[in-house]
């Protein structure tokens, strides 16, 4: 158990030295690259004067040099203050964010744990029976899903169930009427809204992770345990259900808590299509108008999370395994 | 050897699809002057969203363009892309896991650090965020790609030179008075080739896919230049009208695509000996 807290004391240190170096790199990168917010608001007005220019930057702090502003800016981080957004409502950050991030968090959950549910009984069935048909035809649906862009699913999806039989709506979260709606017809109209997003979510994700699930399996069905379990006669279903899933599940747990970039981005891309309210949406527009502050909330977001995805995957890890636990291994 | 390899490739179907599909995408992209006559940024204003015919086998888009030139010519900005971003991140991948592993000590530390920090990035968002404030041209895209992406071929090549360094012929060849950059490119670097060239050509569909979603957000291959990202982005806008539009461009992605990383994974099996049977 010490050796346990050791490693995470360890650990939570290495997060945050990361956690200073991504932030560090983004405000670099994004500072030292030509344009700035005040661009958009300066660009095209032929009135404006060099004066009005610097002036606008002054209001914004963008006159002082950039290790000032990160200074500045993480002094402010410490206090949970992100700033205001320059752009659009200039409301604080953080209130855009905590509005949009229910949408984005549980739709991205509910995804994970739906793609689990259908990803190990996939893997371990495949895995069962290596080579036979079951395992074929998941290999071909593994290698298309891998292939397939979500961006280009979702047009088609689109196209077919929201144009040819217009069955779902194909944008936003809500129904115009939806205020007017009954509570079962309001939780109808928005689920409907979210059966196509969700369904793009599940299929990315369960491509990887019941290939994962399989090779995983098929790793611990080599062991020799295995073969000792067959050999004392446990019949096959004892010896996959309950000897070989438990240990195969272990590195599945990981790839869990290293899944959450991709889905951060995915998120980007998805909410862009469907025009949902959510945290990878407000990214984008902040993208879009050079917002520094929101957009830096968004990747500090997204750097905590990735993070804390590592951290799960690490604790997860030798909560699971005895070896890793006793601080017997270094891994 | 190189012939019992080949014989080998030759009776993995999936290096057989794979290649097909490779090939003939590569054929058509850099072959697409002479497939088609028609220029990809000619506009036509009276041939204006008109559905597959003889004339435009896969339709005209809203601007009166030939949507196969377009795809053709799209492709090659989608290979170019691909093959550009991962020739610089296996360049950086190798220099970095071959100093990492085979100078090791505080080098390794530092660089394996460096690593770490890079996979903590939520890579999408950096990339779309940097890209938004330099322009979204090619160069940048595939820079940008590249330098995100290196990290995968760094600690293959760093654990493959970890090992090869205590081998007797690298011995062999120190005691013989090679230097160091001797060792590392003419001994360890050719016995680390094939992991490397699976996760290139792995690479090079994730790269492709990278670019094919930046463009559909409009950060990335800008118009007029075709790609097959920022054609899917112009068919979103009349998927009601002109459903051609949103079809072919995606299909190219997804046989681009499935053929690499069929390519890639038939490769780990063939040039892997442990797990040959």
């Amino acid at each position: 158990m010490l050796a346990l807290l050791h490693r995470l004391l360890i650990k939570t240190v290495w997060l945050v030295v990361v956690f200073l170096g991504i932030t560090l790199v983004s405000f670099w990168v994004m500072h030292l690259a030509p344009g700035k917010p005040t661009d958009l608001q300066t660009d095209l007005n032929p009135l404006i004067t060099p004066e009005a220019v610097a002036r606008l930057e002054k209001l914004y702090g963008l006159d002082q040099p950039v290790h000032i502003q990160y200074w500045l800016w993480l002094k402010r981080l410490s206090k949970l203050d992100f700033g205001n957004a320059l752009t659009g409502d200039r409301r604080p950050v953080w209130d855009k964010i905590k509005e949009r991030l229910p949408l984005t968090f549980g739709m991205n959950l509910a995804a994970l744990i739906l793609t689990l549910s259908l990803a190990i009984p996939i893997g371990v069935t495949a895995a069962a029976k290596q080579n036979g048909f079951f395992d074929r035809a998941s290999t071909v649906f593994v290698f298309v899903g891998f292939a397939m862009p979500g961006f280009w699913l979702a047009l088609l999806l689109m196209l077919l169930f929201g144009i040819v039989w217009p069955i779902f709506p194909i944008s936003g979260l809500t129904s115009p009427d939806h205020a007017l709606m009954p509570w079962w017809r309001q939780t109808l109209d928005l689920c409907a809204h979210l059966a196509m997003p969700m369904f793009i979510y599940v299929f990315g994700g369960l491509a990887g992770m019941s290939r994962y699930m399989r090779s995983s399996m098929l790793e611990v069905l080599r062991q020799d345990y295995i073969l000792t379990a067959r050999a004392k006669g446990l019949s096959e279903r004892v010896v996959i259900y309950r000897h070989a899933l438990r240990n195969a599940l272990l590195p599945v747990i990981t790839l869990l808590g290293l899944s959450i970039p991709g889905l951060i981005g995915g998120s980007v891309i998805i909410e862009q299509i469907f025009s949902l309210p959510g945290l990878g949406q407000l990214f984008y527009q902040g993208v879009m108008s050079r917002d520094y502050p929101l957009i830096m909330a968004n990747l500090v977001l997204g750097a905590g999370l990735t993070l804390a995805g590592n951290m799960l995957a690490d604790v997860g890890y030798s909560l699971a395994d005895p070896r890793i636990r006793s601080g017997g291994g270094n891994g | 050897m190189v012939d019992s390899g080949l014989r080998r490739a030759l009776a993995h179907p999936m290096f057989v699809a794979g290649m097909g599909l490779v090939g003939l995408i590569s054929l058509a992209a850099i072959l697409a002057p002479l497939i088609t006559p028609i220029d990809p940024t000619a506009l036509d204003v009276n041939n204006v969203l008109k559905a597959p015919s003889l004339a435009h086998p896969f339709g005209t888009d809203a601007l009166g363009r030939d949507v196969l030139s377009r795809m053709l010519y799209g492709g090659r900005v989608s290979l170019w892309v691909g093959f550009l971003a991962v020739g610089l991140s296996v360049s950086l991948g190798l220099f970095f896991g071959l100093v990492a592993g085979y100078f090791g000590g505080l080098v390794d530390e530092v660089v394996m650090r460096g690593v770490d920090v890079m996979l903590c990035f939520p890579s999408f968002f950096l990339i779309l965020a940097v890209i938004a404030f330099l322009e979204p041209s090619l160069t940048n895209i595939m820079i940008i790609i590249g330098l995100t992406s290196w990290m995968g071929v760094a600690r293959l090549v760093r654990a493959e030179a970890l090992t090869l360094k205590h081998r007797d012929f690298v011995r062999a060849a120190k005691l013989a008075g090679a230097g160091n950059s001797r060792i590392l490119l003419r001994h360890i670097l050719p016995n680390a080739a094939a992991p490397v060239l699976v996760s290139a050509t792995l690479g090079v569909a994730g790269a492709i896919l990278t670019e094919s979603s930046l463009s559909f957000l409009g950060l990335g291959v800008q118009p007029p230049m075709p790609s097959w990202g920022n054609m899917l982005l112009e068919g979103k806008e009349v998927l009601e009208i002109a459903p051609w539009l949103s079809l072919f461009p995606g299909i190219a992605i997804l046989l681009t695509v499935l053929g690499y990383n069929l390519l890639g994974e038939s490769l780990r099996d063939i040039l892997d000996p442990r797990l040959r049977q």
